[in-house]
C-alpha cells in the first residue's frame, strides 16, 4: 500500500484537493508513527500503512494520537507476530495487540471492502475524532486479486466533510494560534483527563454507521456494524471477523439452502464495541454461539472478540446464550467451509467444546475439532485454475493479468490468489484463480481444481501437482517432449491420476516457443495464452486480443520491443500446444521422489519432509518442538535438483587456488586435501590429484560439485582464473548438463563427505588456498542462486563456526538462514557448528550483545570457580586454562583438551561449585559473537542500538551484508541506497547519499571497522573477518553484496563488485584501532583510486539505468551528483589514511 | 591584409543541403551534448552528423529491463517484486528525437541524424520519426558483420539495399549511406546504393576491431581513433567511384589536417568529415582547420572549393593506373629496388 502510494506519489498523481500528497519512507514503523503524529498534529491530513512487528512499534504513539483525539487512519494488512517463530502470514495477532491504545477498528472482510471501509474509516475519523485502525488480513485480502468496483474521486469527495478538514487543521498546532500539547500530569489529575474523551468514544459508533450510510446512498454498498447473514431464526450463530467472515458466509448460504438454522454475524467495527447494537444484530433466536477469533491470547479467559461477545451478552442479560470460542487461521493458517460446517455441528452438541482450535490436529491438549474435510461449497459452474509455476517464471505476474481480463473484458467474477514457498531460488509458486458468474467469497485455496497447469517439467518428480485435480480437469504441461513423448516421462502418480481422473492432457514446449521468439527463458505470456486457449473462459480470438491488449497495458512501458516480442510469443503459441492421447495403463518405471533420503534423522523423516512434501498442515501439535528450538543441519537433507546445469571440474587445469570455492553462494562446491588411501573405496568416476601444497605433496586433492544442491549460478565458473590453452571459454571448472551425471556426482559428492576433513591446526586459514580445506557450517541455504551475501557466511563459518554464536537480524539472511523446512546453519565432525537465532529486527546488535554479556560472564564465573576449586582441579591444569592463549587455531584446540580434562577431574565433584563449574567449562573456550543482517537493519531500524553496541566495547563482531536496500521485502530504499539508484520510496532516482556508517563507526577510534568486497579483493576479505574477530573489541564489517535487485545476471555478481571497487564507489579499507599501539596509522586504505568511470559500473544495473531509460535528464544529475560523492568521499579517505599517528603534520 | 574567406569560397553542396565549407562533424559520442553542437558550429563546422542511434542497443535495453524486472518478481511472499514500476515509459529512441530537436532549435546548421541497425521492421519507424524531429537528413550506417560463412556476399549486399530502397520509400529527407570497405567491389556496392536511391555515400565506416587481453586470455571492444593513415583508403575509392555515381560522396576516417580535407575534395569527395581529430584536439581546432584551408587555397591560389572537387580522381588524373593493381605492382618493385 506504501509503495503504491509512493509510486503515485512520484508519478505526480493528484488526490482529490488537486495536489500530490508527500509520502515520506522512515527507519522504522516506530518512526514512522512519530512523522505521523507530528504531521497531524501540525493539521496535516496523514495516514500510515503497516503490519505486525510494524505496528507493535507504532502503538507507544497511537496511545498519544488517540489520547490527544486526532482525526487518522492506520490501514493494517493483519499478520501474525513473531513468537516461537517469526511468521509473515496473516492473522490478528498485531491488531489485538493494539487495541487499548483508543483507536476505533474497522474490519474488512474481502477486497471490495478494504477499498470501501478504508473510506467510510477516513470520513468517519474526521466526525469522531476518534483515530482509526482500518484492518484486513494479510495476504489472504491484502494479497488477493480481485474484481471489485473501484471507487472514484467524486465518491471520496462525496464522502470527506470539508468542514470536519477545516476543523481538523484548526486544531493543528499553530505558532498563530498557539496551544500546547503533551503535558505531564500529576496523580491529581491524569485520570480525570482520560476520562474525559468518554464521549467522543460513546458517539463513534453511531458516527461509523452515519458514515456506512452515507456511503450506501453514494455508491450503493451497505454496510452496518455488524452485518447478519443467514436465517432469520438462527439457532446456531457463528461471530467472526475480516476474511474469514467471507468464508463462513459461503458456508452458511450453503447450509441455510439444505435447510439448517444456522447464521453468521460479522464484525466491522469491534472498537469501540457497541454492546446495545451488537446484541440487537443478532437473531433473537440464537441459542448457541461459537466465537472465531483469529489470535492468540495466552493465559486470558478467551480470546478478545470471545471476551467481548461473552460480556456483552452478559451485560445485555442474554446470559442464556451459550458461548464457545476458538482459534482459526493463525499465520495464515488455511479457513475453510468445511472447518465452518465443523464449528456449526460442533453448536449441535450438548457440551460443545470451548476455547476450541480449528483447522490443526492438537493431540497434545485436544483443543482441535474434528470436521469433514470433504464438505465442499464451491459454486458450479466456477472455473478453478491451479498454476504451478517457479518463482521469477512470470508465471504469477501472467495470472494477474488474467485475473484482470476476465474480470474486466466478461461479465465474470475473478480472483486471484498466490502461494509460494519459502525459497529464494527455485522456488515454486502456486496460482489459485476462479471465474465465475456469481460474486466469489471463497477466501480459501482451492482443493478440487478444473484446471491443472504445471509450468516446470521437473517439478513432476517432487510434488503431486494433480493431487487437487478433479475428474474431467484440464492438465497443461509444459513440456520438453512432445505429444508422443511425454507420457513414458511422467512419474507413476502423475500418469495414474491422469487416468484415473480421465484428464484432458495438453502439452507445449514453451521454452522453445519462447526461445525461438526471443523471449529468451519467459515462458509466462505463452503459458498465459494456452490457458485462455484450453479453458475457454473467452473466446479465443477475444482472448488473444485481450492478451495482447494486456501486454500492452503491463509492459508497454518497458519499451516496444518488449511488447512486441510478447505478440509474437502469443501467436506463435496455438500451433505448438498438443492435447495428448493418454494411454490407458499406467507404464511409468519410476515416481515420485522421496522427500529426504532414508538415511536422514528421525526428525528429518517425520516432520521436515512432511512439511517439504506440502503437507505441512496434516502434521499434529506433538509434532512440534514446544519452544521453537530446531535441529540443526538439516538443508543437507533437502535435495532440490533446481540447476539445470552444474559445474564439472577440469582437474588437469585446476590450479587448486579455492576462488571456486570462497565464492560458492550454496557451499555446493567444496575442496578436500587427503590421504591417498582414502581413495581405495572411491567410485569410478571420482576424480583426485595431487595435492599443489608445498606441505602436504603426498595427499590427494578433489574439487567436489554437489550435484542436487548446486543452483546453477555460475559464479564459480566466472572467478576461476586458470583458462585451458587450447580454447579459452573453457576454465578450470565448467557448466555442464546436470541430469546425465546427477547419479553419478551425487555419489561422488556422498564418497566426498566422507573423507576426513583437513586437520585445521596445520593450514594456514587466512590464506584463501588453505581457507577452502575448511569445512563450511553453512550451506545448501534456499538463497538466491548467485546471491552475493551468503559467500560472507559461509566464510565466517569456516573460520569460526565451531564456536560461534550469530545473531541474525530479520532479512534476508533471516529467511535464508532460518526459514523452514530445512536450514542451512550445520555441524562439523565433533557436533560443533554455529547456534542461531533471529531476534527481532530492530534489536539485532543488542540481541547479539546479549549473548555476547552472556558468554563472558559466564567465561568471568567459570575463571573464578578455577580459583576457587584450584585444589580439587589441580594448579597446573587451572593456570593453563586461565593463561591459554587461544588466538590460533592450535590454541582453540589446546584449550578444548584442557576443558575436557577438566570435565573429567570433574565429573564426579559434587559440590555446587564443582557442578556450576562443569556445566559452564564450555564457557573457558573463546566464542565468536557475530552479529548478521542487511543494510535495511543496520543503516535505517536497527541504527540507534547498532551505534550503542559499538560504543559498548564488547567484544561483539558485526557484519553488514549491504545489498543496499530492503531486499527481503523487495527492494524497498535504505539508507544505504546510493544516490541515482531506483527502489521503491525512491522510484524516481535516490536524491541523496548513502550513508556513510563505515566511517561513523570510524570516528570512535575504538571499534575495528572494514569495508569490504569479496569480488574486488577474496585476500583482503579474508584478512579483514580474521582481523575483526581477533580484535578485542567491537568490530564492524561493511560488505559488499550483490544482489537480485540490482538487476542484472548475478553470474557477474563479483565482477561488479570489481567495478565497484575499481570505479572509486566502494573504497576498500580497514581501520584496526590495535595499530595505534603499535606506532601506525589505524587508517588502512586498501583499493586504488578510480581506475574506471563510475557509470561504467552503475551501468550495468538495472536500478540504475532503468532511470537513464525513463528520465534520462535526471539520471545524468545524479550521476553527476554521484561522481562528486566519490570523488569527495576518496579525498576524505586518502586524508585520514596519510595521517600521521599522533598528531603531527600530514605529509 | 586581405581577408581570404572573402576572396575564396569554402561553400559546397552534399544531401542537397547548401554548406558554407567542406568540414562536418562526423558521428561520435561528442554529439550526444548540445553544448558541443554549439560549440562545433561556433567553430567552423558546416554541418553535424549525430551520434548514431542503435536500434539493436535500444531493443536490447527494452528486453534486459523487462528480463530483470520479470525475473526478480514473484519470487517470495513478501517480495512480490524488486523494483518500483517505471514512472514513465522507457524513451526509446524518444531521447534522440529530443536531441534532433534541442540541436536543431540550437543552431542554424544542418543536422543529420544517424541510424545504426540491420533490421527492417523497426529502423523504418525510427526513420520516419527522425524525419518528423526536424532532422535535415539521415545518414544510414547499416553496422552488419557477416559471421556466418553461409551467408554470401550477394545476399549481404542485397540487404543493404533493400534497407536503403526501404528507407527511402518511408522519409522525404535526404538519405546519406554509410558503408565498409569490405565489399568484394565497393564501386559496384556503392554504384547499387546510388542506384537504390541513396542520396550521398559516406566512405568508409570504421569497425570496432576487437583486441585480446593475453593476460586475462579475454576479447576486449577496442576501438582506436584513426590516424591520417587511414585516409589514403578512402582517398582510393572516392578518387575511383568520383563521376561513376550519382550521390554526393564524403569521406569519412583519417581526416587530421586541412590538407586532409584538400586532399578528400580533389579526390572528389563533397565533404570531409571529421571526428577523431576533434577528439583528440577539441573542437576548436574545426576553426584551426577552416584556417589553414583558406590559407592553403590562399597560397595556392585556389578560388573555391568546388574548383578541386574531383580535379584529383581517378579520371582527372593523368595515370588512372596510380588506383589500380598496375600501381600496386610499382610501388612493391619500387621497395624491391632499394
Amino acid at each position: 500500500m506504501g509503495e503504491w502510494a509512493d509510486q503515485w506519489s512520484a508519478e505526480g498523481r493528484p488526490n482529490i484537493w488537486g495536489t500530490v500528497p508527500t509520502v515520506v519512507e522512515m527507519q522504522s514503523e516506530g518512526g514512522a508513527a512519530g512523522a505521523l503524529h507530528g504531521a497531524l498534529q501540525a493539521g496535516s491530513l496523514s495516514t500510515t500503512f503497516t503490519a505486525s512487528q510494524g505496528l507493535l512499534l507504532m502503538i507507544p504513539n497511537m496511545y498519544k494520537i488517540a489520547g490527544e483525539l486526532t482525526s487518522t487512519v492506520f490501514h493494517i494488512a493483519a499478520r501474525a507476530l513473531a513468537a516461537h517463530a517469526l511468521s509473515i502470514f496473516g492473522d490478528h495477532s498485531d491488531v489485538m495487540a493494539a487495541r487499548s491504545t483508543g483507536f476505533g477498528m474497522l474490519s474488512s472482510a474481502s477486497v471490495q471492502e478494504v477499498m470501501d471501509m478504508a473510506l467510510i474509516a477516513h470520513a468517519a475519523t474526521l466526525e469522531a475524532r476518534v483515530p482509526f485502525l482500518h484492518f484486513f488480513d494479510g495476504f489472504r485480502t491484502s494479497h488477493e486479486v480481485a474484481k471489485i468496483e473501484q471507487l472514484v474521486d467524486d465518491d471520496i469527495r462525496a464522502m470527506i466533510d470539508m468542514d470536519l478538514v477545516d476543523a481538523h487543521r484548526a486544531r493543528a498546532l499553530n505558532p498563530e494560534r498557539p496551544v500546547i500539547r503533551g503535558t505531564a500530569q500529576n496523580p491529581d489529575v491524569y485520570f480525570q483527563g482520560r476520562e474525559a474523551v468518554n464521549s467522543y468514544y460513546l458517539a463513534t459508533p453511531t458516527i461509523v454507521q452515519n458514515a456506512m450510510d452515507k456511503f450506501a446512498k453514494i455508491v450503493g454498498r451497505q454496510y452496518h456494524l455488524f452485518d447478519y447473514t443467514g436465517a432469520p431464526d438462527a439457532e446456531r450463530v457463528i461471530i467472526i471477523m475480516g476474511s474469514g467472515g467471507e468464508v463462513a458466509k459461503e458456508a452458511v448460504e450453503a447450509l441455510c439452502a439444505s435447510g439448517e438454522k444456522v447464521g453468521l454475524l460479522q464484525i466491522r467495527l469491534f472498537r469501540p464495541f457497541p454492546v446495545e447494537t451488537f446484541v440487537a444484530a443478532l437473531p433473537a433466536s440464537t441459542k448457541s454461539i461459537a466465537v472465531l477469533d483469529r489470535t492468540k491470547e495466552i493465559g486470558a479467559t478467551g480470546e478478545p472478540l470471545y471476551c467481548d461477545v461473552v460480556t456483552a451478552l452478559v451485560e445485555m442479560g442474554q446470559a442464556d446464550k451459550k458461548v464457545i470460542g476458538g482459534r482459526y487461521g493463525l499465520g495464515s493458517k488455511e479457513f475453510t467451509p468445511a472447518m465452518v460446517k465443523g464449528v456449526f455441528d460442533e453448536l449441535k452438541k450438548p457440551s460443545p467444546k470451548n476455547h476450541f482450535t480449528l483447522g490443526i490436529v492438537d493431540d497434545v491438549t485436544h483443543t482441535s475439532l474434528d470436521y469433514d474435510p470433504e464438505f465442499s461449497t464451491e459454486v458450479p459452474g466456477t472455473v478453478r485454475a491451479l498454476f504451478y509455476g517457479l518463482g521469477a517464471d512470470g508465471t504469477v505476474g501472467a495470472n494477474k493479468n488474467s485475473v484482470k481480463i476476465i474480470g474486466e473484458e466478461t461479465d465474470n467474477y475473478a480472483q486471484g490468489y498466490f502461494v509460494y514457498d519459502s525459497k529464494k531460488s527455485g522456488a515454486i509458486t502456486v496460482s489459485h484463480l476462479r471465474f465465475g458468474p456469481k460474486p466469489l467469497h471463497s477466501s480459501y485455496l482451492i482443493s478440487k481444481a478444473s484446471f491443472v497447469a504445471c509450468h516446470q517439467f521437473s517439478f513432476l518428480e517432487r510434488l503431486d501437482v494433480l493431487k487437487c485435480a478433479e475428474p474431467g480437469a484440464v492438465f497443461l504441461l509444459l513440456s520438453p517432449f512432445g505429444p508422443d513423448q511425454v507420457w513414458d516421462q511422467l512419474p507413476r502418480t502423475a500418469q495414474k491420476q491422469i487416468i484415473q481422473k480421465k484428464l484432458k492432457f495438453y502439452v507445449i514446449d514453451g521454452y522453445e516457443v519462447a526461445k525461438n521468439t526471443g523471449m529468451g527463458g519467459r515462458i509466462n505470456t505463452i503459458m498465459q495464452t494456452c490457458f485462455f486457449a484450453i479453458s475457454g473462459v473467452l473466446p479465443r480470438a477475444d482472448a488473444i486480443e485481450a492478451i495482447k491488449h494486456s501486454i500492452e497495458k503491463t509492459y508497454g512501458k518497458r519499451g516496444e520491443s518488449v511488447v512486441k516480442k510478447n505478440f509474437a510469443a502469443v501467436d506463435a503459441t496455438l500451433e505448438n500446444l498438443f492435447e495428448v492421447k493418454v494411454p490407458e495403463k499406467v507404464s511409468s518405471l519410476f515416481d515420485i521422489r522421496p522427500a529426504v533420503p532414508a538415511q536422514a534423522p528421525e526428525f528429518v523423516q517425520k516432520v521436515t519432509a512432511r512439511i517439504i512434501m506440502g503437507e505441512g498442515d496434516d502434521l499434529p501439535v506433538s509434532a512440534f518442538p514446544v519452544d521453537g528450538t530446531y535441529p540443526v543441519a538439516t538443508a543437507q537433507w533437502e535435495k532440490r535438483n533446481i540447476a539445470l546445469e552444474i559445474p564439472a571440474w577440469d582437474e588437469v587445469l585446476c590450479i587448486q587456488c579455492g576462488k571456486c570455492v570462497l565464492v560458492c553462494p550454496h557451499a555446493a562446491i567444496r575442496a578436500k586435501v587427503y590421504e591417498d588411501s582414502v581413495l581405495k573405496d572411491a567410485p569410478a568416476a571420482f576424480k583426485a590429484v595431487p595435492a599443489r601444497w608445498k606441505d602436504l605433496k603426498d595427499r590427494k586433492y578433489t574439487l567436489q560439485v554437489a550435484p542436487e544442491d548446486c543452483t546453477g549460478c555460475t559464479l564459480c565458473v566466472q572467478v576461476c582464473p586458470a583458462k585451458n590453452k587450447s580454447e579459452v571459454k573453457l576454465r578450470a571448472i565448467n557448466m555442464v548438463a546436470q541430469p546425465p551425471i546427477r547419479e553419478a556426482e551425487a555419489a561422488n559428492w556422498e564418497f566426498f563427505m566422507n573423507i576426513p576433513d583437513t586437520d585445521r591446526k596445520i593450514l594456514a586459514v587466512n590464506q584463501i588456498k588453505d581457507a577452502q580445506l575448511l569445512q563450511p557450517l553453512f550451506e545448501f541455504s534456499g538463497a538466491c542462486s548467485g546471491c552475493g551475501e551468503t559467500p560472507y557466511l559461509k566464510l565466517m563459518t569456516q573460520l569460526f563456526g565451531d564456536r560461534l554464536l550469530a545473531a541474525n537480524a530479520t532479512g534476508c539472511s533471516s529467511i535464508y538462514g532460518g526459514n523452514l523446512p530445512t536450514t542451512p546453519y550445520c555441524t562439523n565432525s565433533d557436533g560443533r557448528g554455529p547456534t542461531w537465532s533471529n531476534s527481532l529486527f530492530e534489536d539485532n546488535a543488542e540481541f547479539g550483545m546479549g549473548l555476547r554479556l552472556a558468554a563472558d560472564k559466564q567465561n568471568e564465573y567459570a575463571r573464578e570457580l578455577l580459583v576457587r576449586l584450584n585444589g580439587a582441579v589441580g594448579d597446573e591444569l587451572v593456570q593453563a586454562i586461565l593463561t591459554a592463549n587461544q588466538r590460533t587455531e592450535q590454541g582453540i584446540f589446546d584449550q578444548r583438551e584442557r576443558v575436557k580434562l577438566l570435565k573429567e577431574k570433574l565429573a564426579g565433584n559434587t559440590t555446587h561449585e564443582g557442578r556450576d563449574l562443569l556445566i559452564l567449562a564450555d564457557a573457558l573456550v573463546k566464542k565468536s559473537v557475530w552479529i548478521l543482517g542487511g543494510d535495511g537493519w543496520a543503516y535505517d531500524i536497527g541504527y540507534g542500538g547498532l551505534d550503542h553496541v559499538l560504543a559498548s566495547g564488547r567484544n561483539v563482531n558485526v557484519l553488514v551484508m549491504d545489498t543496499e536496500v530492503y531486499s527481503n521485502t523487495g527492494g524497498q530504499a535504505s539508507k544505504a541506497t546510493p544516490r541515482g539508484a531506483v527502489a521503491k520510496f525512491a522510484a524516481g532516482g535516490k536524491p541523496m547519499g548513502k550513508k556513510d556508517l563505515a566511517m561513523m563507526a570510524v570516528t570512535y577510534g575504538s571499534v575495528y571497522v572494514a569495508r569490504i568486497a569479496m569480488g574486488a579483493a577474496d585476500q583482503h576479505t579474508v584478512k579483514a573477518i580474521m582481523e575483526a574477530e581477533a580484535f578485542d573489541g567491537p568490530s564492524l564489517i561493511i560488505a559488499y553484496s550483490h544482489c537480485i535487485a540490482h538487476g542484472y545476471d548475478l553470474a557477474n555478481g563479483m565482477e561488479q563488485q570489481k567495478a565497484a571497487v575499481n570505479s572509486g564507489y566502494w573504497p576498500l579499507f580497514r581501520y584496526n584501532p590495535d595499530l595505534v599501539a603499535q606506532g601506525k596509522n589505524p587508517f588502512q586504505l586498501d583499493s586504488k583510486a578510480a581506475t574506471i568511470p563510475l557509470k561504467d559500473y552503475i551501468y550495468n544495473e538495472t536500478r540504475y539505468t532503468m532511470l537513464v531509460k525513463s528520465n534520462p535528464e535526471e539520471a545524468s544529475r545524479l550521476l553527476e551528483l554521484a561522481k562528486e560523492d566519490v570523488a569527495s568521499k576518496w579525498k576524505l579517505y586518502d586524508y585520514w589514511a596519510k595521517m600521521p599517528v599522533n598528531g603531527g603534520e600530514q605529509k | 591584409m586581405i581577408d581570404l574567406s572573402k576572396t575564396i569560397d569554402l561553400s559546397t553542396t552534399y544531401l542537397g543541403l547548401k554548406l558554407k565549407n567542406p568540414l562536418v562533424v562526423s558521428s561520435s559520442p561528442l554529439c550526444e551534448d548540445v553544448g558541443n553542437i554549439r560549440r562545433m558550429e561556433d567553430s567552423g563546422a558546416a554541418a553535424v552528423v549525430l551520434h548514431s542511434l542503435f536500434e539493436e542497443q535500444i531493443e536490447m535495453e527494452s528486453m534486459e529491463l523487462d528480463r530483470f524486472m520479470t525475473e526478480s518478481s514473484g519470487i517470495g511472499a513478501e517480495a512480490t517484486t524488486h523494483f518500483p514500476e517505471l514512472t514513465s515509459p522507457v524513451r526509446g529512441m524518444e531521447g534522440y528525437l529530443k536531441h534532433i530537436e534541442a540541436c536543431k532549435s540550437a543552431v542554424q546548421i544542418p543536422v543529420i541524424a544517424s541510424l545504426n541497425g540491420i533490421s527492417q521492421g523497426g529502423w523504418l519507424d525510427y526513420a520516419k520519426k527522425i524525419q518528423q524531429a526536424g532532422a535535415d537528413a539521415l545518414e544510414l550506417n547499416i553496422y552488419y558483420i557477416p559471421v556466418d560463412a553461409n551467408v554470401t556476399g550477394e545476399q549481404v549486399e542485397q540487404r543493404y539495399i533493400d534497407l536503403i530502397r526501404a528507407i527511402k520509400n518511408t522519409v522525404a529527407i535526404p538519405v546519406a549511406v554509410k558503408l565498409g570497405p569490405y565489399f568484394s567491389s565497393p564501386a559496384n556496392m556503392a554504384k547499387k546504393c546510388d542506384a537504390a536511391g541513396a542520396d550521398a555515400i559516406v566512405l568508409f565506416n570504421r569497425f570496432y576491431q576487437p583486441d585480446y587481453d593475453l593476460e586475462a586470455l579475454e576479447v576486449v571492444p577496442n576501438l582506436m581513433l584513426s590516424t591520417q593513415y587511414e585516409l589514403l583508403l578512402r582517398l582510393h575509392w572516392i578518387a575511383v567511384l568520383y563521376g561513376q555515381v550519382k550521390a554526393d560522396l564524403a569521406l569519412t576516417g583519417g581526416v587530421h589536417a586541412a590538407t586532409d580535407v584538400i586532399k578528400s575534395m580533389m579526390a572528389g569527395a563533397k565533404v570531409a568529415m571529421v571526428a577523431s581529430a576533434l577528439l583528440k584536439r577539441g573542437i576548436s581546432y574545426l576553426d584551426a582547420l577552416a584556417t589553414e584551408l583558406l590559407v592553403w587555397m590562399g597560397e595556392h591560389e585556389y578560388d573555391s572549393i568546388r574548383q578541386m572537387q574531383g580535379s584529383m580522381s581517378r579520371n582527372a588524373v593523368p595515370q588512372p593506373a596510380a588506383f589500380e593493381r598496375a600501381n600496386y605492382m610499382k610501388v612493391l618493385s619500387s621497395y624491391a629496388m632499394r
